[in-house]
């Protein structure tokens, strides 16, 4: 059924912290991984180790730089998987009843046997969550991890969305946003989560955590200097020796700092 | 949006059936026998033609049949209903003409109807997107009904109502690209709000999420091309609604009435190749282009 259920009991969805993502791509790959084994067709790529290589992902990474009026710019890391909106335009155009809502839990799904791969809910969807499928030819989305997250085969701590478990930042999180008392809802009111278009109406369960201010940026960019420094400046006995005898010999000291020049360059 | 030939044919072709069907339908004196005959396999080949050339864009079109079945939301589905509706109809009451000399008045009625139902729902497809906001304007079904009907009654030689009606259609046709280039704008969506990081400041894309295309770039965001929107606009106008109306204008207009016909149907294939090309979806946003 394409119509939209009037509520559903509970809201599942994601919690994504842009302050703490480090846009290492490990979700993408954990969710690829996962959904390309379980739930419904596999997920293709077209000529992966060719010119051209392209493939069907559920999960995507951005990365934004941010100009504020003053100071310097920040970069954003940005992930991107369906949103499980309560007003989702994508079930609403779509013509066989493959995609729908679920009462129980909201998450959005497609139901692969029914699609007829028309591609209106891919341009339905504002936030391009969702991919056809180009072996298969038909769509795919991001499922929640449904296949997991209510799996009794897997050991408990493995019961939320692959993107999540495998997350090394933990700036993903998981649980039910429509209970004002959960962690995720908890954590959307303490960090001002917020919607993405809101204006589009799609109403999204997915909340994202915005950045932190940098108000100590020019303090911090230079926080791995002392790390990097070299240990001793002055080396004492033979090394020291050493040192400065070969500092005494004609001929350029090699400073670290110049390029390295090969046999070629020299000729 | 990808401009794909299958539904940019689609959309002109049954368009220009549908709007004869239309014609033939309300006509208080319509033609009979062989004449009869003549018209409704034009208007069926045209309107059959582009239903079928639509499912060739589907991935999996074998189930095509299952899209009958969410009409209560769907205007794709409603879209189906009508259609098959509408010529099952327009099928019933041309028999009659041809075959039994009989005018079934309220049959053709219904079919007229019906026709432009069909021709309402496929501009409501595109009407429905919000995140097209270029198409996501009441004036996108007036478009493709005018365009429809004037194309039927070019179709159906009725000379006076095609000048006229072509006039319409050519003003409508003007101000859905003057509003249009205003709609992105106007629908508030911006790089900042569809990352929500406005508040931070201007958001520029850094890095795309994948070095090379995908599904949402090649289908959504078609950006070529639109470089020569404006000389192409002139071109569908000219051919579309300028040459026609001029052909059917001069003497015999039922000898230039065939180029006038091409001209249109030529011009109007331009007009569609340009509703898609020119139209920006929303997603393009994330990747920083429009
Ligand atoms: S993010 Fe897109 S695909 Fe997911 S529910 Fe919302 S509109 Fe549908
Ligand atoms: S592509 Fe499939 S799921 Fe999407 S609208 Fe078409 S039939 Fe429904
Ligand atoms: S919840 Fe599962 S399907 Fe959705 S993005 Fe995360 S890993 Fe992918």
């Amino acid at each position: 059924m394409t119509q939209l259920p009037e509520s559903t009991e509970r809201k599942l969805g994601l919690v994504i912290d842009l302050d703490t993502c480090v846009g290492c791509h490990a979700c993408v790959i954990a969710c690829k991984g996962w959904n390309t084994e379980h739930y419904g067709a596999p997920l293709s790529d077209q000529d992966p180790y060719g010119a051209e290589p392209s493939g069907t992902f559920l999960n995507r990474i951005h990365s934004y730089e941010v100009q504020p009026e003053t100071g310097p710019a920040q970069l954003v890391h940005f992930p991107k998987s369906c949103l499980h909106c309560e007003d989702a335009p994508c079930v609403t155009v779509c013509p066989t009843g493959a995609s729908y809502k679920r009462t129980e839990d909201g998450i959005v799904l497609v139901n692969e046997t029914d699609c007829i791969g028309c591609g209106l809910c891919a341009w339905a969807c504002p936030y391009g969550a969702r991919e056809m499928d180009r072996a298969e030819g038909v769509m795919k989305k991001c499922t929640l991890c449904v296949d997991r997250i209510y799996n009794e085969n897997l050991p408990e701590i493995d019961r939320t969305p692959a993107c999540v478990r495998t997350c090394p930042a933990g700036a993903r999180h998981f649980g039910d946003l429509g209970d004002p008392r959960s962690d995720v809802s908890r954590l959307v009111a303490e960090r001002g989560g917020m919607d993405l278009m809101p204006e589009q109406g799609t109403k999204p369960v997915n909340k994202y955590l915005p950045p932190r201010p940098k108000d100590r940026l020019d303090q911090e960019t230079d926080i791995l200097a002392p790390l990097l420094a070299p240990v001793a400046e002055d080396a004492k006995g033979f090394l020291g020796w050493l040192d400065r005898t070969l500092e005494r010999l004609p001929g350029p000291a090699n400073r670290p700092s110049e390029p390295r020049r090969d046999k070629r360059g020299e000729r | 949006m990808h401009p794909a030939p299958s539904i940019i044919a689609f959309s002109t072709f049954s368009g220009l059936g549908l709007g004869l069907l239309f014609w033939l339908g309300i006509d208080p004196d319509p033609p009979t026998g062989w004449v009869a005959f003549t018209f409704f396999v034009i208007a069926y080949v045209l309107a059959v033609g582009g239903l079928v050339s639509s499912t060739f864009h589907l991935g999996r079109p074998e189930r095509a049949i299952k899209a009958f079945t969410q009409w209560r939301s769907s205007w794709l589905s409603r879209e189906a209903w009508a259609s098959v509706a509408a010529l099952v109809v327009m099928a019933l009451y041309g028999l009659g003409l041809v075959f039994f000399d009989a005018n079934w008045t309220i049959l053709g009625w219904l079919g007229a109807a019906l026709a432009m139902l069909t021709v309402l729902t496929t501009s409501m497809i595109y009407t429905q997107m919000k995140t097209v906001p270029r198409w996501n304007m009441w004036l996108t079904p007036v478009l493709f009904i005018a365009l429809s009907l004037a194309g039927g009654a070019l179709l159906s030689g009725r000379v006076t109502i095609a000048i006229w009606l072509l006039a319409l259609a050519g003003a409508v046709q003007l101000g859905w690209w003057v509003v249009g280039d205003t709609r992105l704008v106007q629908s508030g969506t911006t790089m900042e709000t569809a990352t929500g990081l406005g508040p931070m400041g201007t958001v520029r894309s850094f890095e795309p999420p994948h070095t090379g295309t995908n599904y949402l770039l090649d289908e959504m965001v078609h950006v070529v091309g639109r470089r020569h929107a404006q000389k192409l606009r002139l071109i569908a106008f000219g051919l579309m609604i300028v040459l026609p109306i001029l052909l059917l204008l001069l003497p015999f207009p039922h000898i230039f009435g065939i180029l006038a016909l091409l001209s249109h149907a030529a011009g109007v294939l331009a007009s569609r190749w340009l509703f898609f090309a020119e139209a920006e979806h929303v997603v393009g946003l994330y990747y920083g282009m429009r």
